[in-house]
């Protein structure tokens, strides 16, 4: 069954076209070339004047998982604010700063998101963590299985294991948690927080097990690119949130000795020392670093103004960061001999020296950092603004004098110590159908997404060319996902269930010897039930899996 | 007939026990003729469970047999008129509870569990002034002085087998460094008694006052002198002596257990654990523990969360959900005659009391529920974890537990039910 979108003016990086009106055919689910001139098209969408880019890819939100359960738990007055009715298609739900998981997937799907993925999967909760994807509609999800606070890990590590038994074990837990990456958050900091340690510098070591984070990040993106694993190691750095630690992200940069390697939220990890507030911007600094290594790719993790929560696998840091909850309520909690994690509510204020500069870095970042192809677009939702915001983002980064406007309504030091209103540029859509679709999905290694050449998964969503682009993007005219109209004028039309993807690097398998006697030894779960067999996600979760392949 | 029932003898191992909130998953469970033994690692309930052979029983409409298709057609027809059903209970598991969630919706309900006034002495203090907590495997290697408050963790039968004493532990930690104490009310502290022989500690007082005492500690470990000699009953000298040790440690854990702290108010009782806990992790490491979520509890807490946005006690009356832990518990609304009929599900436990209220009541319950009344619909449910698979979430709301089917069973899963009743609403 044909579908034909007539008209429309295509954004398709990955196919070099930028905005030339094209025609786009859809059969199966899939997008197709111009069929034969007497094959029946069913049904055509008359696109004329509108936007066509591939459905979003948000490649670093965090949508499922105990921590942000947590943070639903804690947070009534966060929902009570923000109520979602049923309808005769969709379920009720709540939640501003941490929404239901069924709204969460509406509101995505309704802004042109067709592809999630959480960035901090801990392998001991990796199946709430699946199961609350499998209860997020409308998008297709997938996660990363953090590593490398975990015991496991780090004995292997102290004791000098070889690399190869190393990436046996990081292929073991893609496959044990159904992961599509691996991510490391504060690295050794979790468990070093275990023993009281407070902080950890890049070189600085685990008390307990006399490892550094630089060990860490090195052997764990050695693994990733051993295993073939298509997006690099995604690191959440040492010294969150620290002023001065542009610096240990520089050194971060170095440490990994070209290796590929994706620093996420890299915005709480650019600042400096200077002025009389002792806080102030590194972005010029850590963009030129960006600029300059290839093998470094970035999101933002951008601060949007008004009230959030932090979720976060660091517990070191988000204790750290507690005393400025608001309201004041937190959680810490240390998981398993696995990981940890941290949920402290937090209020950005435009008029708080801090929390202007944090929103000026970002955009800083986002500006000075040349190549779209390895920056994206992101605020760490929730813990710099919930994903909602991605439309105001884009104007932001679209439109020079709406930037210059804000910009003059934040605290005037913040604003006064920023580049940014020296910063012409603007992002041009073609700009943002890298970084939102082209982009992530290249580095999550999804071949037949984000983009809408013959092949592609038929994720698409049609714009009305706004000029406004925090309206434009807000409410696209259509989203199809798997050839299906599933949005019409910013409302869902159609429920659907997305599929997870997931990865089978291959791997020695020896290594589940030492494995069970670990689990036999330390742990309270045992081995056979760690890990989540596919009839978990699909015949529980009403799910599919898709299986991306290595490299 | 198919493969398993073929089969005279089948064994498996790494069973999940559903049977309380711990989730042991070591069972070792024989098969014989679609009866269960358990062979290995099973705890006095989870053999009493496990080997309940299943009793004839039927899908009943006012106390007459019927058919499961008429059975789910009376249902549909009660809540099709229901303007604010109840469904309350919800002993389930992550699938059943799932299903819940979507009927409660379409049909306008409120949710709370037969544990949720448990569970909501948890999500006050969540939601008050937060926490910091810990899981089983972290206390298996890491406690050095584990406070047993309000709980001796009995109703948990292998706690201290599967978290405290260890063959093994990962820091070099030995049983002998393992301080227990307990404080509370005629608790039964054989458990707490290392291996080698050394006693708890063991500090006795109302669970009324247990609070106090708690307070009098985070007094002392801040460093105060108390302007008494006893707080309880308890010699200030004694918890003196505690609180150094509380400072000392290098992990420590307070254990409480919310169904157990049965009293008014109980959650200013659970926040003093956590004040205390926040207070001492300022110079070294504590957390707290909640050990709960028999009958499905915390899965129900969790996917309550997940897919309302709010924990427990919940009204989707209005169209969207409404959260309120108090008003809208099952025994208020049963009382303020503000719901209009009672759906109750309970597949884990026979025993539970169900509620009798003067409006139409539906029961899903295992094959065994002993019924003394004629609820309009009964439909005996199969058991999650022996009559088949799924998915249940430990105490600690973090690792969950995939459940197995472990025989052959003529009844039906909740999930199925209310998937079924969903279909024809």
């Amino acid at each position: 069954m044909y579908i034909k979108l007539t008209n429309g003016i295509v954004y398709d990086p990955v196919h070099g076209i930028n905005g030339e009106h094209r025609d786009i055919y859809i059969n199966d689910g899939y997008i197709t070339r111009k069929p034969s001139s007497n094959t029946k098209i069913c049904k055509t969408y008359d696109m004329k004047g509108k936007i066509i880019m591939a459905g979003a890819i948000d490649i670093h939100t965090h949508i499922g998982g105990g921590k942000v359960n947590i943070a639903r738990m804690m947070l009534p007055e966060d929902h009570a604010i923000d109520l979602v009715e049923k309808t005769e298609l969709t379920r009720s739900g709540c939640g501003y700063a941490a929404p239901s998981t069924l709204t969460a997937g509406y509101r995505y799907a309704e802004m042109g998101y067709t592809a999630c993925f959480e960035p901090a999967m801990l392998p001991a909760n990796a199946r709430q963590a699946h199961m609350e994807m499998a209860d997020t509609p409308m998008v297709d999800k997938g996660a990363y299985a953090m590593l490398g606070s975990d015991d496991f890990f780090l004995r292997m590590l102290a004791s000098k294991k070889d690399q190869a038994a190393i990436s046996d074990y990081v292929g073991w837990t893609i496959n044990a948690t159904q992961a599509l990456g691996i991510k490391v958050v504060n690295p050794g900091g979790i468990s070093a927080f275990k023993f009281n340690q407070r902080k950890l510098e890049l070189d600085e070591l685990n008390q307990y097990y006399g490892v550094s984070p630089r060990d860490i990040i090195k052997s764990l993106a050695r693994a990733v690119t051993e295993l073939g694993i298509p997006h690099p190691l995604h690191v959440h750095g040492c010294n969150l949130g620290v002023p001065g630690n542009l610096n240990t992200t520089l050194e971060t940069i170095d440490a990994v000795e070209g290796m590929r390697m994706h620093l996420t939220h890299i915005q709480f990890h650019s600042y400096g020392t200077e002025g009389d507030k002792r806080f102030s911007s590194g972005a010029a600094e850590i963009a030129e670093a960006v600029n300059k290594n290839p093998n470094i790719s970035i999101d933002v993790g951008q601060v949007l103004f008004g009230q959030t929560v932090t979720a976060s696998g660091d517990s070191m840091l988000q204790y750290a960061g507690h005393w400025h909850a608001h309201p004041k309520k937190w959680v810490i909690m240390d998981i398993e001999c696995d990981a940890g994690c941290g949920v402290v509510p937090f209020k950005y204020r435009d008029k708080n020296f801090v929390n202007a500069l944090q929103w000026a870095i970002g955009l800083e970042l986002f500006l000075l950092v040349d190549d779209p192809w390895r920056i994206f677009l992101t605020t760490d939702h929730p813990n710099g603004a919930p994903f909602t915001s991605y439309p105001h983002l884009i104007r932001l980064l679209m439109d020079r004098s709406f930037r210059n406007d804000m910009l003059s309504t934040i605290n005037k030091e913040a604003a006064a110590a920023s580049t940014l209103a020296s910063i012409d540029r603007e992002y041009s859509l073609y700009d943002i159908a890298i970084m939102t679709r082209a982009a992530p999905a290249r580095s999550l290694g999804l071949k037949n997404r984000g983009h809408l050449g013959s092949g592609a998964v038929a994720d698409i969503t049609v714009y009305n060319n706004n000029k406004d682009k925090e309206k434009m993007f807000s409410k696209p005219d259509y989203v199809f996902k798997n050839g299906e109209l599933i949005v019409r004028n910013g409302k869902i039309v159609k429920v659907v269930n997305g599929a997870t993807h997931t990865l089978r690097p291959e791997f020695d398998n020896g290594i589940e010897k030492s494995l069970k006697r670990y689990f036999n030894d330390f742990q309270t779960v045992s081995l056979g039930n760690f890990k989540i067999d596919d009839d978990e996600i699909v015949e529980h979760g009403n799910g599919k899996i898709i299986v991306q392949p290595c490299m | 007939m198919d493969k398993l029932s073929n089969i005279s003898s089948a064994i498996s191992k790494e069973v999940a026990c559903p049977f309380c909130g711990i989730l042991c998953d070591d069972l070792v469970i024989q098969n014989r003729d679609e009866t269960l033994k358990v062979l290995e690692n099973g705890c006095h309930k989870a053999i009493a469970y496990f080997e309940t052979k299943h009793v004839p029983s039927f899908p009943k409409i006012n106390g007459t047999n019927a058919s499961l298709s008429d059975a789910i057609n009376e249902i549909c027809d009660i809540l099709k008129k229901s303007h604010n059903p109840l469904f309350a209970g919800l002993g389930t598991d992550v699938g059943g509870m799932r299903q819940v969630m979507h009927l409660a919706d379409k049909t306008g309900a409120v949710v709370d569990h037969m544990h949720g006034n448990a569970l909501i002495r948890n999500s006050l203090v969540l939601q008050d002034l937060g926490w910091i907590t810990t899981t089983m495997s972290e206390i298996r290697n890491r406690s050095d002085l584990i406070i047993f408050a309000g709980t001796d963790a009995t109703n948990f039968p292998r706690f201290f087998e599967r978290a405290i004493w260890n063959k093994r532990s990962m820091f070099k930690l030995k049983n002998e460094q393992r301080q227990i104490v307990y404080i509370g009310d005629q608790l039964d502290t054989k458990a707490g008694i290392n291996p080698n022989g050394k006693q708890p500690l063991t500090l006795n007082c109302k669970t009324e006052q247990i609070g106090e005492v708690i307070s009098g500690l985070h007094a002392l470990v801040t460093g105060a002198t108390l302007d008494t000699k006893k707080i309880a009953g308890i010699k200030i000298k004694t918890l003196q002596s505690l609180a150094e040790q509380m400072k000392s440690a290098k992990y420590g854990v307070i254990v409480w257990s919310p169904s157990e702290l049965d009293i008014p108010h109980a959650e200013l009782t659970i926040q003093n654990f956590c004040e205390i806990v926040k207070y001492l992790t300022r110079f070294t490491r504590f957390a707290g523990f909640s050990l709960a979520g028999n009958d499905g509890a915390t899965s129900a807490n969790s996917v309550c969360a997940w897919q309302s946005g709010y924990p427990l006690r919940v009204n989707f009356d209005k169209g969207y959900p409404e959260y309120d832990a108090q008003r809208y518990s099952t025994h208020n609304l049963l009382k303020n005659k503000e719901v209009d009929s009672l759906f109750w599900i309970s597949s884990f436990s026979s025993t539970t009391n169900i509620p009798r209220a003067a409006i139409p009541t539906i029961v899903l319950g295992t094959p065994e529920t002993n019924l003394n009344f004629k609820p309009n619909v009964f439909i005996p449910v199969a058991t999650p974890g022996i009559d088949h698979s799924g998915q249940l979430i430990r105490t600690d709301s973090v690792v969950s537990l995939p459940l197995k089917k472990l025989r052959q069973s003529p009844y039906t899963s909740v999930s199925s039910i209310l998937k079924q009743v969903l279909e024809r609403m």
